[in-house]
């Protein structure tokens, strides 16, 4: 018994020494949680993050602020109930620095109060941005990497209303984002809203009774708000019902590299509004693209983009700290001044802390090589501001 | 006219699909006395299934037709495997049974296809519209999959009404002790009946596979709403079935295309439309609760 306890007191004693010999203090390393959806129809989008959240990694060399750090990738199954037990897990179990990811709103909305009130842990949407976080449930742990739902489709609806569109068919999913998309373009459209349909979210997949009323109804343009999978679908129905080349289609989220592959032919010319495009001319987004088509053969998205930005920011803020993240306020006073080279241009926080950013229009291409992909054509919006920072209490 | 016209062929596309599913559901519901919460799985491995032979054939309509055996032998795997220890157990032993099933289901496709889902596209003939009437556009493939469906309807019409399956089918509904005491071979019918609906659930998958997707649990929706049909229609009753989908089809889609803007005259517009779809997911299950106030025993049950 006593010839055992020593023998194991020796090995601990072995492996301090050993860890010893490493600046030990330093090296207990910064961990993120991602939350994602990597299961389902969706997954493509979880995907498409994780990789670019892996490249983040890599040109960072691993390291931020001299630091390791570590990626917890969690599941959310496109489920607003699984997206909170995760984040739950990631800031209980894990104890991690930060959680980010979040493709959808509704689970955003669901997970946000455990990890940035219940958690005091500093939470960066890499996509979702719901307007309740813009304005009043606004959080000094929230911080955004993409926008406010209702910017997107506030530049698509200035450039058809620029472009002298008549009227507009709105549909999109009904849940949270999916409302915020809708009141967007209807407040920079000041052309006549002919019909408007919330499609039961996500179960709808078959849009033929809608598409049967766009056609009675005769719109000038469709507007749609269908990410990943559910944007295939669409265009494709589109197609079969004989609309195209008669109704011309607008989009927010709906057509990208995520869904280009399998929309192929059927999305050329189409156009959208984004804050992000693969070409957009600053050498971090020349750098971020290149290396990613070379290991991936496909292009990025700006889900992909927008987690590589999330990386990047916590990133600065490890640096600007030399890794100790101890004092949460300075973490956040750091962020704050997103001092980083995001992949769309530099942009300064608002007051809620998202973005004050462009929104550009683009349209879907095929490349030189023959790819499917978009390409700017026009800035719709510059510097512009989300329609509720002023309801939030922080300035 | 025309758009009255498109949107009742859509409910009529929609009707005849919910109704290949429901009519194997009402068959083993009332002549093996199962209740198969696992008929949904089977509609999702005919996707799968299908999809499996059809990168392997490179043909949409090729890999249906070499699913739909596939299909009847999973069927009868299940049948043999689980389902037949079931028949003589309580509702309750086997709602938990075929819900272990709809686990297991999942599951599998998760390992032997990914958990990413798959995508069918429409066949190249199919993809363009036909003109139902002069200037009316109609998209090819949702016309062929109500031309499929009414077939398979005529076909299962004339098999329960003509042939002699169909006459111990509609004997096993009525009484079911009463043929195994004439010497029929109930094993054989029970085990022909699961196949058979297994095949209807898979074909009607597959069919809708290139307008939904392939998807892990997939079927476990689409399964809700089958049981509202066959409870509408009255168990174990395939002409029930029949006028119970035909029905849902046209409610889904009046709930989707009509609603609104019946709303919209005495509610305002943006009430309305966040009402419609509260509403129009409701509907069926009103008309549900309306059927079995009026026919406590489906619109063509047995009474008892």
């Amino acid at each position: 018994m006593k010839s055992k306890l020593f023998g194991t007191a020796t090995i601990a004693a072995l492996a301090t020494v050993a860890a010893g010999t490493l600046p030990a203090m330093a090296q207990s390393p910064i961990k993120i949680g991602f939350v994602s959806t990597f299961s389902g129809p969706q997954a493509a989008i979880g995907e498409d993050m994780r990789r670019s959240v892996e490249l983040a990694k890599e040109h960072l060399g691993g390291k931020m602020g001299g630091k390791p750090f570590e990626i917890v990738y969690e599941d959310d199954q496109f489920k607003p109930d699984v997206g909170k037990q995760k984040s739950e897990k990631l800031v209980q179990q894990d104890k991690v620095n930060f959680v980010t990811g979040y493709i959808w709103s509704n689970v955003l909305l669901a997970s946000l109060k455990t990890v940035t009130d219940e958690g005091d842990t500093i939470l960066i949407s890499a996509n979702a941005g719901p307007s309740q976080i813009a304005g009043d449930l606004c959080n000094k742990n929230f911080f955004s990497t993409s926008w406010q739902n209702d910017q997107t489709p506030m530049a698509m609806g200035e450039y058809l209303q620029s472009k002298g569109v008549k009227s507009l068919y709105l549909m999109a999913g009904n849940y949270a984002a999916g409302k915020d998309m809708l009141a967007g373009v209807k407040r920079t459209f000041k052309g006549q809203i002919i019909g408007e349909d919330l499609t039961k979210w996500p179960d709808q997949l078959d849009f033929s009774a809608e598409l049967a009323k766009i056609r009675a109804a005769k719109p000038d343009g469709i507007f749609i708000f269908y990410p990943g999978a559910h944007g295939v679908q669409f265009l494709t129905q589109y197609a079969q019902a004989g609309l195209k080349g008669q109704i011309p289609l607008y989009q927010v989220f709906s057509i990208d590299a995520i869904t280009l592959p399998l929309q192929k032919e059927l999305a050329l010319g189409t156009l959208g509004a984004q804050e992000w495009v693969n070409d957009l001319p600053n050498d971090a987004n020349k750098k971020y693209v290149a290396d990613f088509k070379k290991k991936h053969g496909v292009y990025p998205s700006y889900y992909g983009a927008q987690s590589y930005d999330a990386i990047m920011l916590i990133a600065s803020a490890a640096e600007a700290l030399k890794g100790d993240l101890s004092n949460k306020d300075k973490v956040r006073a750091e962020m704050k001044k997103a001092n980083f080279k995001s992949l769309r241009g530099d942009f300064k926080y608002n007051t809620n802390q998202f973005p004050i950013q462009n929104f550009y229009i683009q349209e879907a291409v095929k490349d030189p090589e023959g790819m499917m992909t978009v390409k700017t054509i026009a800035t719709a919006m510059k510097d512009a501001k989300d329609p509720f920072y002023e309801k939030c209490p922080m300035k | 006219m025309d758009y009255l016209l498109l949107q009742m062929l859509n409910g009529v596309q929609l009707g005849l699909l919910m109704f290949l599913l429901a009519a194997g559901l009402t068959l083993t519901f009332g002549i093996m006395d199962l209740v198969n919460l696992a008929h949904g799985s089977l509609y999702m491995m005919g996707a799968y299934i299908a999809w499996t032979m059809i990168s392997w054939t490179d043909s949409f309509v090729l890999g249906a037709l070499l699913a739909l055996p596939v299909i009847f032998v999973l069927g009868l795997v299940v049948e043999a495997v689980v389902a037949r220890r079931l028949y003589v157990r309580s509702h309750l032993d086997q709602v938990l049974a075929t819900f272990g099933l709809i686990l297991f289901f999942n599951e599998l496709v998760r390992v032997i296809w990914g958990p990413a889902g798959k995508s069918i596209a429409v066949p190249a003939f199919l993809n363009r519209t036909v003109e139902i009437l002069p200037g009316v556009p109609y998209p090819a493939y949702r016309f062929a999959i109500i031309v499929v469906g009414a077939a398979v309807a005529v076909l299962l019409a004339w098999l329960v009404a003509r042939t002699r399956l169909g006459m111990l089918i509609r004997a096993g509904a009525s009484n079911r002790r009463m043929i195994g005491a004439l010497g029929v071979n109930i094993e054989l019918l029970f085990s022909l009946v699961f196949g058979l609906g297994a095949v209807f659930a898979g074909l009607a998958g597959l069919m809708a596979a290139p307008i939904t997707s392939v998807k892990i649990g997939m079927g476990d929706d689409i399964l809700i709403l089958a049981f509202v049909i066959i409870v509408i229609g009255g168990i174990g009753s395939i002409k029930g079935a029949f006028i119970a989908a035909m029905v849902v089809g046209q409610i889904d889609i009046v709930g989707r295309a009509f609603l609104p803007d019946l709303l919209k005259t005495f509610l305002s517009a943006s009430a309305a439309s966040s009402a419609a779809p509260a509403i129009s997911q409701v509907l069926v299950y009103v008309v549900m609760a309306g059927v079995l106030v009026w026919r406590p025993t489906g619109l063509f049950g047995q009474r008892t």
